[in-house]
């Protein structure tokens, strides 16, 4: 745990391993233990200053019949790396929704681990990554489903968009099945604004600027759409515009 | 109000507009038919500056200015505008906030006043009814699940909205039934027919003639206007067909 990592291992393949070096050792991660039955509600905006490097750790312990929504933008600093280890109990339910928006010569990174203990647990993970000039965003997502943990249900979906050719994305789902009745689905694209869309909004008068950020706004719709708190939602809608708009 | 003289351009390095020349006055109207293939939509898409369409030779003028030191979106701010053969569908992006952008980016390229969200509303419900559009429909994303007519109506909506100067419709009438064609040209005539503006459309038939009468009818080939005529040009190509029309 005290050595500095390397590019060898897995989940830091794509990290900027200088700038984890300015903030290591890390602290402890956080944790968060949703009791039985119980619903928890988290989010995190990640919107260090610029150069600055952030690394979020979370455990995350769903016990039986338990829920955790964990809302998640990440957009700030050098490096911004956000971290989830979620072990999910009996007929539990994760859920993360995510975006991740950088340029400039940002690294922002999700990488998760999911972990279906036990029988009947479900978990969805919905990524939208929207990448200009030379930033890089990567998803690393595994999900393991123990040999009992029967009737699982787990999908990822992640989706990628790059505004240029200098910028990258990463997409890695990862799947670990030990069980035999299990349904994992995943799904990983990356793609750029559709061109024949911003000749037609060009075509009506919209101005590029505009036009992009329509574009771009739709493609992050949704990720935000059941933040419960509302002025939650607000901070997190306003900061995800307030950043695309800087890319456009 | 737009004069086209010698026009060449490239699509991929490949010729297509061949030394096009074409005058259009204000008030009038005019219909260019041709065979398939001739250049018809490329002679729109290169007047509306759509990527890839290479300018190599000649010019074009609206109201005297060079349509090609300006882009797309200006084009549409100096009083242009393109109803596509295809139109182009937009998802997470309403037919609502794609107008209200569209006009209020061109009322800010002319200095004039932005519409606020209910003179917006107001404007499309006239514009919705004079085309026999739900404005349920305005409501929903740009053209993503509309029938084909329903696709060529909210086009002329957003004509009627955007109110330009010169209008090019290429194949309007295409997918319309017998019923919507009516509604579709009385809406053209009640939108354009203005001793101020002009009209261009692109059609293979007689049918849209009968309700947006031309003024003059050319014809189209091989990336030329190898005739142009009167009212009864049209007529003559539909009984004769244009190998004996343009022979002649
Ligand atoms: N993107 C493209 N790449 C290569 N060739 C193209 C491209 N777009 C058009 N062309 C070619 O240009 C020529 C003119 O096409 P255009 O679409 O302008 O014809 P049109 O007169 O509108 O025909 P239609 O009546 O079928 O709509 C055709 O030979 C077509 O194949
Ligand atoms: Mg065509």
């Amino acid at each position: 745990m005290n050595a500095l990592p390397t590019r060898k291992a897995e989940e830091w393949r794509y990290s900027d391993l200088e700038a984890v070096a300015s903030v290591w050792p890390l602290p402890a991660p956080m944790h968060i233990d949703v009791a039985a039955g119980e619903v928890a509600h988290h989010h995190l905006l990640q919107d260090a200053a610029d150069g600055a490097a952030a690394v979020h750790e979370y455990v995350i312990t769903i016990a039986d019949g338990a829920r955790c929504d964990f809302h998640v933008l990440n957009i700030g600093g050098k490096l911004g790396r956000v971290t989830f280890a979620v072990t999910l109990g009996r007929g539990s339910h994760f859920e993360l929704n995510g975006a991740i928006i950088g340029g400039g010569d940002q690294v922002l990174e999700i990488v998760t681990s999911v972990t279906h203990a036990e029988a009947d647990a479900t978990s969805g993970q919905t990524i939208r990554s929207i990448l200009g000039q030379r930033a890089t965003g990567s998803y690393l997502g595994s999900i393991n489903v123990a040999r009992h943990a029967q009737r699982t249900d787990a999908f990822q979906s992640i989706k990628a968009m790059l505004l240029d050719r200098t910028a990258t994305a990463n997409a890695k789902p990862e799947l670990e099945i030990y069980a035999d009745d299990v349904k994992c689905a995943h799904g990983a694209t990356v793609g750029e604004l559709d061109k024949a869309a911003l000749f037609y909004m060009a075509s009506r008068g919209m101005d590029p600027a505009t036009a992009k950020t329509l574009l771009l706004k739709a493609f992050v719709a949704g990720v935000f759409d059941d933040v419960a708190d509302e002025s939650v939602k607000d901070a997190l809608e306003a900061a995800a515009i307030a950043k695309l708009e800087t890319l456009v | 109000m737009l004069t086209i003289s010698d026009l060449t351009n490239e699509i991929d390095g490949k010729a297509i507009l061949k030394g096009l020349s074409l005058s259009i006055n204000a008030g009038e109207i005019h219909a260019i038919m041709g065979p398939n293939g001739a250049g018809k939509s490329t002679l729109a898409y290169t007047l509306g500056g759509r990527p890839g369409y290479d300018v190599t030779g000649g010019g074009a003028t609206l109201d005297g200015v060079n349509l090609f030191t300006l882009e797309p979106h200006e084009r549409a701010a100096a009083g242009l505008f393109l109803g596509f053969q295809y139109p182009v569908e937009i998802p997470g992006v309403s037919n609502l906030q794609f107008l209200r952008e569209s006009l209020n980016s061109q009322k800010r390229a002319r200095g004039e006043k932005e519409l606020n969200g209910g003179e917006f509303i107001r404007l499309a419900k006239e514009k919705a009814a004079l085309l026999g559009l739900d404005m349920e429909m305005l409501k929903r994303p740009v053209n993503v699940g509309f029938s084909g007519g329903e696709k060529k109506r909210a086009e002329m909506v957003q004509m009627g909205i955007l109110d330009p100067k010169l209008a090019i419709l290429d194949e309007t009438d295409s997918g319309l039934d017998i019923d919507a064609l009516k509604i579709v040209g009385a809406g053209i005539n009640a939108i354009m027919r203005k001793p101020e503006k002009a009209v261009l459309l692109i059609t293979h038939y007689q049918r849209l003639l009968d309700y947006v009468k031309p003024d003059f009818v050319h014809v189209l080939a091989a990336g030329r206007i190898v005739k142009s005529g009167g009212p009864d040009l049209a007529l003559e190509l539909e009984r004769e067909g244009y190998a004996e029309v343009v022979a002649a």
